[in-house]
């Protein structure tokens, strides 16, 4: 997995940029106004690991889909690597989801050649980066297996190196280890570490585990109850190195408190509580 | 072979056997029925002669036809009819009722409109299959997981091949039920059709027989629509069987 615009030194560049991104809904049943999302302003560096926590519901995944492109903002500007983003999906952005998104008819090995095959690459460069993205995430005995033949962790693990394969700057992920058990969640979460050293890609992680997002990122931003917007960004100091022993630092345990003091009287709101500590 | 297997293979040889049994005692006189192996010997030797060769191949070629624009234009309006709410809502009450409308009755009105040729068959049986096939179509689209719906739209694909490479491939179990009925209809359509008011085909070679006490034709072509259905569906069954396997469902 190499790219070259990766390797290019602009890390640290502004590489996603938020300005009063706001969305609002139109219910299709009432016609009434939905405020789900903003006005969000927020700035992700060039390969930086950026999480966001909030109460269910709070637009989380709205604000991914509008990174994706795949649901425009009604108000305010998106831009990635200084274009805009509006309802186009942009180039070197990939996305994993939360649901098992593999193909149930597909190998594995078809299914991470998926995006490559649509955008028309060269059968032996597809060979080859399936290849990589297979040793990459530890796929290579399940080339030829079917999705159903693998564990829930497993298949997430087709779904990271489909979008892997793509060599993507930017990655999405909403909530993709939260069907997981907890030990595999872990172990995923490292690896997902290991992957963003080696790819160099910004990441913005969707989650709805405190622990998770204060083990893996560099920066985490609270969001509030619908509508949501980020009511603090909390940066945790990891070094680029870090891995899950980091559970066991004092400091982890401080990021973990703040996250929750923050969220506490947002979630409280979210489930209809609106008494405040 | 599994138990299973042998224990259904023996229900089929014990009613032949039975029906067999009951010819050659005479509780079913041979004017009626001939014992199941002269059927079988029969049909042998009608198709070694050759004599129906046009009859089958006619019938089999406008089956087939019948089925194949069953299929095509059920996936599509299925894939279309699912893009728009409101179609679906005006159309899924004619779609429940559908099949409370007997389509041969209508087999007449397409003589006048088309004369006597292959089209008023084919016709009626498209009919009969293309409801099943949209109606399967729709019920498997129905059930699409929507995270492959973004996919497609990540990969930046289009209606039509998110139709032809997510959503069709992601309800090909339910497609498939909708083929095994178009299968069937094309067969009923088209033999049926030929029955009432033809002059070719196995229907009317069937009926032809018939009328003329012809046991030792008409019994042998039955056995024959019988074999092509059965097989057909059998082989359709086996691919069904593979793919629900494939994807840990069966």
């Amino acid at each position: 997995m190499t790219n070259a615009s990766h390797n290019d030194v602009h890390k640290d560049d502004l590489h996603v940029s938020l300005r009063g991104a706001t969305k609002v809904f139109r219910r299709a049943d009432d016609g009434s106004e939905v405020h789900a999302l903003g006005p969000v302003d927020l700035d992700l560096k060039r390969g930086e690991f950026f999480a966001v926590v909030g109460p269910s519901g709070c637009g989380k995944s709205t604000l991914l889909e509008v990174l994706a492109g795949l649901s425009t903002v009604t108000a305010g500007t998106v831009t990635f690597e200084g274009k805009p983003i509006s309802g186009e999906v942009p180039d070197g952005v990939g996305v994993v989801f939360q649901e098992d998104a593999c193909f149930p008819w597909m190998t594995v090995a078809d299914n991470i050649a998926f995006g490559l095959r649509q955008a028309g690459a060269a059968e032996g460069e597809i060979r080859a980066r399936v290849e990589g993205a297979l040793a990459l995430m530890g796929l290579n005995a399940f080339a030829a297996s079917y999705p159903a033949q693998l564990s829930g962790g497993m298949r997430q693990r087709v779904c990271i190196a489909r979008t892997l394969v793509l060599q993507p700057r930017l990655i999405l992920l909403d909530e993709p280890f939260g069907a997981l058990d907890q030990q595999t969640r872990l172990l995923m979460g490292e690896e997902l570490l290991r992957l963003w050293r080696e790819t160099g890609a910004t990441i913005f992680l969707i989650t709805h585990a405190l622990d998770e997002a204060a083990m893996l990122a560099d920066r985490i931003g609270v969001m509030s109850a619908r509508p949501g917007r980020l009511l603090e960004i909390v940066e945790t100091g990891w070094p680029e190195t870090r891995d899950s022993t980091i559970v066991e630092k004092p400091e982890f345990g401080h990021v973990t408190a703040r996250l929750w003091q923050w969220l506490r009287a947002e979630s409280m709101k979210s489930v209809g509580r609106m008494d405040r500590p | 072979m599994r138990l299973v297997v042998v224990l259904r293979l023996l229900v089929i040889a014990g009613l032949i056997g039975l029906v067999e049994m009951l010819c050659r005692m005479g509780v079913i006189d041979n004017f009626t029925m001939p014992p199941p192996s002269r059927i079988g010997a029969d049909l042998w030797r009608l198709l070694a002669s050759g004599k129906f060769n046009g009859a089958i191949g006619k019938t089999l070629s406008n089956a087939a036809l019948a089925f194949f624009l069953a299929v095509s234009i059920g996936m599509l309006a299925g894939v279309v009819i699912h893009r728009i709410a409101s179609i679906r809502a005006a159309l899924d009450p004619f779609f429940a009722t559908y099949y409370a409308v007997p389509v041969l009755a209508f087999y007449p009105l397409l003589i006048i409109l088309f004369g006597l040729g292959d089209a008023p068959k084919i016709i009626i049986a498209f009919m009969l299959g293309v409801v099943a096939v949209i109606v399967n179509t729709l019920n498997g689209l129905d059930r699409v997981p929507k995270v492959l719906l973004k996919t497609a739209r990540m990969a930046r694909m289009g209606w039509f091949e998110t139709a032809n490479k997510i959503t069709l491939p992601s309800a090909a179990p339910f497609v498939l039920t909708g083929v095994k009925f178009a299968v069937a209809y094309a067969l009923i359509g088209i033999i049926g059709s030929e029955f009432i008011l033809s002059t070719e085909g196995v229907g009317f070679e069937i009926a032809f027989a018939y009328n003329n006490f012809d046991n030792a034709t008409m019994y042998p072509l039955i056995l024959l629509v019988m074999t092509v259905s059965i097989t057909v569906n059998m082989l359709l069954g086996m691919w069904e069987k593979r793919l629900l396997q494939r994807r840990g469902l069966r």
